[in-house]
């Protein structure tokens, strides 16, 4: 079960990264370009709170759980 | 880390318990109707201050819906989880309540912006911004409050009367709403009858604190605190120390993520998405959800009470497997039940009224197309036993929430200690359901709205790229829930040790 939890590390990672490539390229900032002031706030929010936390929070989890901090709990 | 089996209610009485959760409960459940009623009477209040034909004011609109709303909920956790775990949690949540109960109360005092102007909207903005901060506070501390009054053995059962609250502060502000609206003429209710649901707030307020305020603090944190075992940085112990942010991001991801999802996808997007996608009419949806809410609520407390009895992740991650598993065939059904393309039309009962056209339909539906300019706008209402079918839909869905939610205060308290445990439960839970979870109806509607544009574009119905348009917003509860539930399986543990 340990070395399933560690290996996952790497999978919580990439899955951080894409979701950051994601919320960045493909909504973020076609939004802050689209000139409508209704897609500022959306595009506020998937720069400064979603990306931060699911790309950040998911490759720390990552990177705690291959490193296996999260072994025999 | 700190395992103590010893009653944390060795000096409580069960009468004192159930004083303890009475309070609690009354002053989360008010802090809850506070915050829907701004979410109820939305529209009215973006008539009275946010003007559509202004650009700013519809951006403070859009921010005040969305900031407030999810954003600045974890902040409200940081700030009154850190106080909570300094001074105490019986302050703390008291803070947390007065502050709910003025700025709600201060909202329904606020002069239109055809009176002040661009003041009216900014002071609203700042209003909601509080209501958001003092439920990101309230709730961990109601919490923790309750499970620290509790026997180790019974936590799930005493805290699950703190997860019905939320249902149940929906439930009376959309009460309240329809009462004052009903002794009123619209125009009345128009002009300031809508005031009348955020003033009530303060008298259930006062009540409220005046209950809470004989209240003694948690013996938990009395202990600690005479011992000099509280933290005197609960910030910094909680996500800079390694050991407890690991801990900060499991509850995170492999159960308030989840949870979040799930929550808001029977109680607000079933809502959402049978007004919006399958055009039940207002009253009827109105209907659906609140009797699937009341048949459901009692459920938190069993879900709660099993989760005693059996641990508390077994019965979390058996609701969020339910839901992913069953949401799109639940969807579709719904769908199918409402869609009167599909039904046969009782063509020679078909009337025509004012510039609406009004069909039967053999189940005993009707369906209302009404003229609006250049477009026309459905309305379906629900006949015969698809009503009947679409509430058990909605309950079913409702059960996986109770599921995921019972047990999720007795599971949050227990993975951390007591000198951070206001901190460290309070931003998962805030960010799992405030950011998560508050996302999904607009991320949800979206989805369904791109797929049924792509659908419309396409030259015919064989190069459509979407075979079920109106079950793409799925997808963001699936995948999320799918994330969390593997992470809770093979990451969580079925008992934690901070039973103290």
């Amino acid at each position: 079960m340990n070395t399933i939890k560690r290996v996952l590390g790497i999978v919580w990672i990439l899955l951080g990264l894409a979701a950051g490539y994601y919320l960045i390229i493909s909504q973020a900032i076609p939004q802050f370009t689209s000139g409508k002031s209704e897609d500022l706030v959306p595009a506020l929010i998937y720069t400064f709170i979603l990306m931060p936390i699911i790309t950040g929070g998911l490759c720390i989890f990552g990177w705690y759980a291959l490193r296996g901090e999260y072994d025999g709990i | 880390m700190e395992i103590n089996n010893a009653g944390a209610t060795s000096g409580s009485s069960k009468r004192t318990l159930w004083k303890v959760i009475g309070a609690s409960s009354l002053g989360t459940l008010i802090e809850w109707y506070d915050f829907y009623i701004f979410g109820s009477l939305a529209i009215i209040i973006s008539t009275k201050f946010f003007p559509p034909d202004n650009p700013t004011a519809a951006f403070l609109s859009t921010l005040a819906t969305f900031a407030a709303g999810f954003v600045v909920r974890p902040f409200g956790a940081l700030f009154f989880g850190r106080l909570g775990d300094i001074i105490g949690r019986k302050y703390t949540f008291m803070v947390t309540l007065l502050l709910m109960g003025l700025s709600t109360c201060a909202i329904g005092l606020v002069p239109g912006y055809q009176t002040i102007g661009f003041v009216a909207p900014v002071l609203v903005l700042l209003l909601r911004l509080l209501q958001g901060l003092a439920l990101g506070g309230e709730y961990g501390g109601a919490a923790t409050y309750v499970a620290e009054h509790s026997e180790p053995d019974k936590r799930g059962y005493r805290t699950s009367w703190i997860q019905t609250t939320a249902t149940v502060g929906l439930f009376i502000s959309l009460a309240v709403i329809m009462l004052t609206k009903s002794s009123m003429s619209a125009e009345a209710f128009d002009d300031w009858g809508w005031r009348v649901p955020f003033l009530i707030s303060a008298a259930m307020v006062v009540v409220s604190y005046f209950i809470r305020r004989n209240m003694d603090e948690s013996p938990l944190f009395k202990k600690a605190k005479s011992e000099g075992k509280t933290s005197s940085n609960p910030l910094k112990e909680s996500f800079g120390n390694k050991f407890n942010f690991k801990f900060v991001l499991l509850a995170l991801f492999g159960a308030t993520m989840g949870q979040g999802v799930i929550w808001y996808t029977g109680q607000f997007y079933a809502l959402s998405f049978l007004q919006n996608v399958c055009h039940v009419d207002f009253d009827q949806t109105n209907f659906i959800i609140g009797t699937a809410l009341l048949g459901g609520t009692g459920f938190f407390v069993f879900f709660g009470w099993l989760s005693d009895k059996i641990g508390r992740k077994p019965v979390m991650l058996a609701g969020m497997l339910l839901a992913i598993l069953t949401y799109r065939p639940i969807y579709d059904q719904m769908y199918k039940l409402t869609d009167v393309t599909a039904k046969q039309e009782l063509v020679d009962q078909q009337r025509e009224e004012e510039n609406a056209i009004i069909k039967v339909y053999h189940d005993g539906s009707t369906s209302t197309w009404v003229r609006e300019g250049a477009v026309t706008k459905q309305t379906v209402h629900v006949g015969g036993e698809g009503f009947s079918l679409l509430a058990l839909l909605v309950f079913i869905q409702v059960l996986y929430v109770t599921m995921v939610y019972g047990p999720i205060a007795a599971f949050l308290v227990e993975m951390f200690p007591v000198r951070i445990r206001y901190t460290s439960m309070s931003l998962p839970y805030h960010v799992g359901n405030g950011i998560f979870g508050g996302l999904l109806p607009a991320v949800a509607t979206y989805l369904v709205s791109k797929a049924q544009v792509a659908n419309a574009a396409a030259e015919s119905a064989a190069t459509m790229p979407y075979g079920k348009p109106h079950l793409e917003g799925l997808w963001y509860p699936i995948l999320i829930g799918g994330v969390s539930f593997i992470i809770g399986l093979l990451y969580l543990k079925n008992r934690n040790q901070n039973v103290q």
